[in-house]
């Protein structure tokens, strides 16, 4: 199912933090949100999470707008794996997943053999099986968000809605977790800090800058030298990665008024 | 990752954290409803003049159905009219108080929100106050109750317009506000009682600190009606609760109108604790302490949590009242008094037993 933004705007307090944003995300594909903090990468998503209504434009999955279809309905249509986790909570692992089901449970309906196993297969997915009678808080970042993308595949939504999925996981859980969003072969839209993961891991990327979308394509298009200088304020290139032979994005600091005078 | 290829079912942390497993919570329910009728019974057979158990059974009986019957007329008059509306409006009022608490907690994803958190006792407590001193003429076709329930009633509408951001409920804004409205209440309470003569004085501090001694039939309607009604509505939703503890922006992902919710929360909070608060004034404790003693027993879910601290928030508050009004005889003392200091060592106790199965 196709995501889509026409024409979104969003002021918060006097502050206008998305203006006039449209972009299109492809059935099928994983697309990127990328931008410097307070880009209004997160705002986006959450008019997609019927927190953030916008004051102009429309939010789509598929032909469905996200704020006429009922709350429940919008959560059969999109799963979402959030930043704001409650990390007190004393649920274990598999509570959490079966709350995957709720969109698709009537009041006061038990959990079914079907909707039990639609929970297994999710844990397996995401695997993180091994860990259902554990206690999330006394899981590692990683595995965390393991779980939480085991109760967005619970939901059996069509789309699924990341921010910022790899924040404070140390490397190894990063790459295990993009390379598993990846093999789900979801219509997946993710908000990315890290631009190289947006290089490696998304078919496409919408690049904002204060609130504006500023260029959407594939990433190597995107993610040229001349943008990366006006948006992120760094000097960037593309290489080829030595173990991959994938496109890959290296850094450096602009040069400093020594190097420039010199 | 052979990390993550552990199959560590044995591991230390591996164990739920809760007392009760979950296969034995029907039973504790079940055992929980025993003692509420077991506790309910006591109550009302204790007092300045013993009622013996069967004289209970025989007057509840002979006045539940239809037809007449032979008893004392004494022993009625102190069952049915005295001890029993005070017994049920204690079990009522814990049972109201604890699931409010609960609540709120979910709310406010705050351990130490409990019922008080919306100023309701601030708004209350003057309602009361002034209809307990000197201008009892100005309300007096509200009476006591009245005039603290319309107390109640505008500090929940000041505490949840301020509350509000954008037309949204934000749960920091609403502690916020709840605590400067409570301030607010008991510094015109404190100025209300430095102003009242000795008599009413002791009236008022006793009508803050919670007592069920005056109970009458009529009194129990109205928060016997809020129980009911949100009771039905909470069993229902329990799930969404559960969501609703794990963030906004889960519950949200997960197809629940967060907004909505919240607000359904708070309509149920305000009416139950509006509603006990103005027949049995400020009963401390009751609401912050039964729901997480109820947690470290059933673990966080909410289609455990909230029965459970219903039934075991009404027999706690029974048994308090009949200490308060047994220990010193023939004096009574306010409940509220109790209910800290048999309730903090208890929920202590727990708390370290809960620690020592985890760690």
């Amino acid at each position: 199912m196709r995501v889509e933004a026409t024409g979104v705007s969003v002021t918060i307090d006097g502050t206008t933090i998305l203006d006039d944003v449209s972009f299109t995300a492809a059935d099928g594909r994983v697309t990127g949100l990328i931008g410097p903090n307070g880009s209004g990468k997160s705002t986006l998503l959450r008019c997609f999470y019927r927190i953030i209504r916008p004051q102009q434009g429309t939010v789509h999955i598929g032909e469905h707008d996200v704020w006429r279809v009922p709350a429940r309905r919008a959560g059969q249509l999109r799963a979402v794996v959030a930043q704001d986790q409650e990390l007190d909570n004393e649920y274990a692992v598999r509570d959490i997943v079966a709350m995957g089901r709720i969109p698709h449970q009537r009041l006061l309906e038990r959990e079914s053999t079907a909707d039990r196993a639609i929970v297994d297969e999710a844990l397996a997915r995401a695997r993180i099986e091994w860990a259902e009678a554990r206690r999330f808080v006394t899981l590692s970042g990683g595995e965390r968000q393991r779980v939480l993308l085991a109760r967005a595949l619970a939901q059996n939504a069509p789309v699924l809605l990341l921010d910022e999925p790899t924040n404070h996981l140390d490397i190894g859980a990063q790459l295990e977790l993009l390379e598993l969003i990846r093999e789900l072969g979801l219509t997946t839209v993710a908000a990315l800090h890290d631009l190289d993961h947006a290089m490696s891991y998304c078919d496409a990327v919408v690049l904002l800058h204060h609130g504006r979308v500023v260029a959407a394509d594939d990433p190597v298009t995107v993610l040229t030298p001349q943008r990366l200088a006006d948006v992120f304020g760094v000097r960037g290139a593309t290489t080829t990665h030595p173990l991959t032979g994938r496109p890959h994005l290296v850094f450096a600091a602009p040069p400093s008024e020594r190097e420039l005078s010199r | 990752m052979p990390s993550t290829r552990r199959t560590d079912r044995t591991h230390p942390e591996a164990a739920r954290a809760h007392l009760v497993p979950d296969s034995a919570v029907p039973l504790l329910i079940v055992l929980l409803t025993v003692a509420v009728v077991l506790a309910a019974a006591v109550a009302i057979a204790v007092g300045t003049v013993p009622v013996p158990l069967g004289d209970v059974v025989a007057v509840t009986w002979a006045h539940l159905t239809p037809g007449e019957t032979e008893r004392s007329l004494l022993y009625d008059q102190i069952v049915w009219d005295f001890r029993a509306p005070r017994v049920l409006l204690a079990g009522v009022a814990g049972a109201g108080l604890s699931v409010a608490g609960v609540c709120l907690q979910a709310l406010v994803r705050n351990p130490l929100a409990d019922p008080y958190l919306l100023g309701i006792s601030g708004g209350a407590s003057i309602g009361a106050a002034l209809a307990l001193s000197f201008v009892p003429a100005a309300i007096a076709g509200l009476g006591v109750s009245g005039a603290a329930f319309l107390g109640a009633v505008v500090s929940v509408a000041l505490v949840v317009g301020l509350a509000q951001r954008a037309g949204r409920v934000a749960p920091g804004r609403l502690i916020l506000a709840g605590v400067a409205v409570a301030y607010l209440g008991s510094a015109v309470t404190s100025y209300i009682q430095l102003q009242a003569n000795p008599g009413e004085l002791r009236g008022i501090l006793f009508w803050v600190l919670g007592s069920v001694a005056a109970a009458s039939w009529p009194d129990l309607a109205a928060p016997t009606v809020a129980l009911v009604v949100c009771l039905l509505w909470l069993l229902v939703d329990g799930r969404r609760l559960n969501a609703l503890t794990m963030g906004e922006t889960s519950a949200a992902g997960l197809g629940i109108d967060v907004n909505r919710l919240r607000l359904g929360l708070l309509a149920v909070a305000s009416l139950l604790t509006a509603t006990i608060v103005s027949v049995a004034g400020g009963i401390g404790f009751v609401g912050l302490l039964v729901p997480h003693a109820v947690r470290l027993l059933v673990g966080p879910d909410h289609r455990r949590v909230i029965p459970v601290s219903l039934l075991l928030g009404a027999v706690f508050l029974i048994l308090v009242d009949l200490l308060s009004r047994t220990l010193d005889r023939p004096n009574e003392m306010p409940i509220g008094i109790f209910t800290a200091v048999l309730g903090a060592p208890f929920f202590l106790w727990l708390l370290r037993s809960q620690s020592g199965a985890v760690r």
